[in-house]
């Protein structure tokens, strides 16, 4: 279980960025791969803990679930993985070790408000 | 009124920290050429066992060290002390992980180049390592056949993340009726083109390819950064 402490870095790297462009968060928008090793519903519970007493309390985590996609070097083309206990292409069979997507944990986006009245 | 919430982007690696460090880590064991390998696996597998066989098999050729990771112990390390290789215990406390930073730390005050090979055992937990890059060049994941073959379906990320696999304590294969085929199966449905070692840490059985193949791997390591 270290969704705990990943919840912990996903709040850091907000709150850095919010103060570095002077903003509110709202919401943090996050990619998060079915290979990353991390449990969704375990990080959901886990960031409203990380957010307490924060600038981030009361914020929501929206977690977009990035499917794996493969390299087919028969078909030599990018597949969508159908099942992470098989690691095959979908269309032909062959086996594929080349995962192309599916390792991501990324805070992509926040959704923010102004501070402060924007100067312009 | 509430204004609109306004979009912007960050697009930032959250394990970024622990990536930079692993990265400086990497760097910095091929430049001293030493070949690191770490060893992930469910607790009970058998990793110090497969490690003190391992650190004291190499240690007539090589000059070999081990950093172990445990949740609260030493004894780790004073089982591997055994082999008179150097060993480091680093203590994770609740930590369920090894993270760069910590390996970083642990290495402060060793030579590198000094080294042949460096073993880093992580805590035992299939899940979360899966996530932290240590800076090593090889990852082995260890199952024991009393474990069963599925092991591979169950947890295939961190599989995924591994180099190599190691079937342990194979002596007792036949007591618990382990199919080999099918963990080979298995291993290569998650994994396809996983090399796969099947030893026991107690008889000595089949060690000496997976030591071989570990050997083979050092030189090349050292072309490849002159």
């Amino acid at each position: 279980m270290h969704e705990l402490s990943i919840a912990m870095s996903i709040v850091e790297l907000a709150q850095e960025e919010a103060e570095r462009r002077g903003v509110q968060v709202d919401a943090v928008h996050l990619k998060l791969g079915a290979l990353s090793g991390v449990v969704k519903e375990a990080l959901l519970s886990c960031y409203e803990m990380a957010c307490e007493n924060t600038a981030l309390q009361g914020s929501r985590l929206l977690i977009e679930d990035i499917a794996v996609v493969i390299f087919c070097p028969s078909c030599r083309a990018q597949r969508p993985l159908s099942s992470v206990q098989l690691f095959c292409c979908p269309e032909c069979g062959t086996p594929c070790s080349e995962i192309v997507q599916g390792k991501e944990l990324e805070v992509v986006a926040l959704e923010i408000q102004e501070c402060a009245p924007n100067p312009a | 009124m509430r204004p609109e919430p306004r979009l912007i982007e960050v697009r930032k690696n959250v394990l970024k920290q622990n990536d930079v460090v692993a990265h400086a880590l990497r760097d910095r064991f091929r430049a001293a050429g030493v070949f690191v390998v770490s060893l992930v696996s469910s607790p009970g597998s058998g990793k110090t066992a497969f490690l003190e066989k391992t650190l004291t098999l190499l240690r007539p050729n090589y000059r070999v060290a081990a950093l172990v990771g445990d949740l609260a112990t030493e004894n780790d390390a004073l089982r591997l002390a055994r082999s008179q290789a150097p060993v480091k215990q680093i203590t994770t406390g609740t930590l369920c992980h090894l993270e760069a930073a910590m390996v970083q730390s642990a290495l402060e005050e060793w030579d590198l180049n000094q080294l042949d090979f460096l073993f880093i055992e992580n805590v035992g937990n299939l899940v979360c390592p899966s996530s932290y890059d240590l800076g090593e060049e090889l990852r082995l994941v260890l199952i024991s056949v009393t474990e069963g073959e599925d092991k591979p379906l169950k947890y295939p990320t961190i599989f995924n993340s591994a180099d190599v696999a190691i079937v342990t304590k194979l002596d007792l294969a036949a007591a618990v009726e382990f199919s080999w085929e099918t963990a080979y199966n298995n291993i290569q449905a998650v994994r396809p083109g996983m090399p796969v070692f099947q030893l026991s840490s107690k008889t000595g059985e089949g060690i000496e390819a997976y030591l071989e193949f570990l050997a083979a791997r050092l030189p090349e390591l050292r072309l490849a950064t002159i």
